[in-house]
């Protein structure tokens, strides 16, 4: 199976539809480390990304993350925006001109849109960000060296997973976190769980295929 | 919840739609959002800062002669987006270029970066400030490094004047760079905020305990500690800004000839008895001016005992974090220059000389 335009609308829908169930959620993390506003942020944003990506005119995977991109940019604001922005833009440029993504097309694709949130947040691993469940995620998945995308799928959220309970003992370095010091220790990271949401919606609709 | 709002959803572009009213001589855009100052000076550099809403009158109510070009807020406490900055950039620059202001919070500083990559990829002749004041963050290797709390409105004042007295691009950024690294800050907190989307206090605390070293978005601070009088308050802000040494950070920077980001470092310096300084008290949100002013008379005494001159003040709530009980002390060491440009006149909204 590859992944196709439609399998990346459906992703995006499906993302959108855990932001939106898990919105308080992530509102709450980000209230015990942060100001409070990472669900309302992302949900306003990929609600924008669902009316954007039905308006728009897109041939295949690199138009819908473009769209996806510029939206996300344009209307989440606060850290998240930018560096989910980034990580759609970078993804959509890995996959300019192929109609459809086979596994290892895929996994560049993720590693692409990592790459970019790295470039533009230069957070490291194990400074409590998002980076802490996308960085074991991609080194799993190139690992693996697999070409089920519904395996690979079921290994993103599986590390994932691991990844994002692993931050609820890190110390913020970056963000707003990071000045509470000591403090942020024992909390969850966000953008880190708003990371594995978006894994586990991809792992939803693979699975469904 | 109580407050004066109508629906949660409306209180940024409703509030933006009243002080367009209020306020004719300036131009209020909606989606994207921004306000500007109609009457642009032909080949003055355009200053454009912008953050969260939540910090009234910061930025909106700085837009004018001899102060800011451009505000562009955000939803409450969360930056703006890189599209509201590059739009009002748009709108503002006569050709001497851009000047985008931005406070040290990764939001603001990431969302700004990519404004600043859309405006040059236009043509814009563009650069940025960051300012970090905020000595309640004693490192930057192990946070995102001191945010900007009330050093911004000091800044956007002189850097405001240079601009009118035709200093170019360069000159003013490097001005910024300047006042940013003579100013000082810190922030006590006795309550929390109620954020409208969230309904509630950001925070929990009871009526014998207070905040201490908070920033601008009614989140905790460094330390939590007993109440304790006004003045004892007063001697602990201003004994963290006098004692703070010099502080050492790496900042981004957009090179305005190669067009690239570089990395550039920036120390402070003490302050130090004989130095000639602006006091600004501030008010959080829910202080009132009254308070103000007591922490004031403690604020003067004190500086009068370490032989450090207070040559202009500004007392008021000019960067708020929406209700919350507090109090901020800012500092800035001015020279000629620096006194030149704060006694230059100025038009806007919240501060008019």
């Amino acid at each position: 199976m590859n992944f196709t335009k439609e399998m990346s609308i459906q992703w995006l829908q499906k993302t959108t539809e855990l932001i939106k169930e898990n919105k308080d959620y992530l509102t709450e993390l980000d209230a015990a480390i942060g100001d409070a506003d990472h669900g309302l942020n992302m949900d306003r944003g990929f609600s924008k990304v669902m009316e954007k990506i039905f308006s728009t005119k897109t041939n295949d995977c690199s138009d819908v993350f473009k769209t996806t991109a510029m939206t996300l940019i344009s209307s989440v604001g606060g850290a998240s925006g930018p560096l989910y922005g980034s990580f759609f833009l970078k993804a959509s440029m890995s996959c300019k001109g192929k109609n459809e993504l086979n596994a290892i097309d895929f996994v560049s694709m993720l590693e692409a849109g990592v790459q970019g949130v790295v470039d533009r947040g230069r957070a490291k691993v194990g400074e409590k960000t998002m980076i802490d469940v996308w960085v074991p995620v991609i080194i799993a998945l190139k690992k693996e060296n697999g070409d089920d995308l519904v395996q690979l799928a079921h290994k993103a959220v599986e590390v994932a997973e691991i990844a994002q309970e692993s931050t609820r003992d890190l110390l913020a370095k970056k963000g707003r976190a990071s000045y509470l010091g000591e403090r942020s220790i024992g909390h969850l990271d966000p953008g880190a769980v708003s990371s594995t949401l978006i894994l586990k919606a991809l792992d939803s609709i693979v699975e469904n295929k | 919840m109580k407050k004066f709002i109508n629906k949660v959803e409306d209180v940024v572009v409703e509030s933006l739609k009243g002080m367009a009213l209020a306020h004719p001589e300036l131009e209020v855009k909606i989606n994207p959002h921004f306000i500007y100052n109609k009457n642009l000076s032909k080949g003055k550099v355009a200053l454009i800062s912008g953050g969260g809403s939540g910090h009234e009158p910061l930025h909106g109510g700085f837009v004018g002669k001899g102060m800011l070009t451009a505000a562009c807020p955000g939803e409450v406490f969360t930056s703006p987006t890189p599209d509201q900055m590059y739009e009002a950039a748009k709108a503002t620059d006569t050709g001497a270029g851009v000047l985008f202001i931005v406070k040290n919070y990764t939001g603001d500083v990431l969302n700004f970066e990519m404004a600043v990559e859309m405006a040059n990829a236009d043509g814009i002749k563009v650069t940025n400030v960051i300012v970090d004041d905020d000595v309640a963050v004693k490192d930057s290797l192990y946070t995102a490094g001191r945010r900007g709390v009330g050093g911004t409105v000091i800044l956007e004042k002189l850097v405001g004047a240079a601009s009118e007295e035709g200093y170019d691009l360069e000159a003013s950024r490097e001005l910024a760079k300047k006042v940013n690294i003579n100013t000082r800050s810190l922030g006590v907190a006795l309550t929390s905020c109620i954020v409208p989307a969230a309904g509630k206090p950001t925070f929990e605390i009871n009526d014998e305990e207070i905040e201490l070293g908070v920033g601008i978005h009614g989140e905790p601070g460094r330390k939590r500690a007993k109440m304790q009088s006004s003045d004892e308050l007063t001697e602990y802000m201003f004994n963290e800004i006098l004692n703070d040494k010099g502080y050492t950070r790496t900042q981004r920077e957009w090179d305005i000839e190669n067009k690239e980001w570089k990395d550039i470092t920036l120390v402070d310096e003490p302050l130090q008895a004989g130095d000639q300084i602006i006091a600004f008290v501030n008010s959080l949100g829910g202080t009132p001016l009254s308070e103000l002013y007591i922490v004031y008379k403690k604020l003067d005494e004190l500086c009068e005992k370490h032989n450090i001159k207070i040559v202009r003040n500004l007392v008021g709530p000019y960067i708020t974090s929406l209700d919350m009980q507090g109090v901020s002390i800012t500092l800035t060491k001015v020279d000629d220059e620096l006194l030149k440009l704060w006694d230059a006149p100025v038009n806007t909204p919240a501060i008019k000389k």
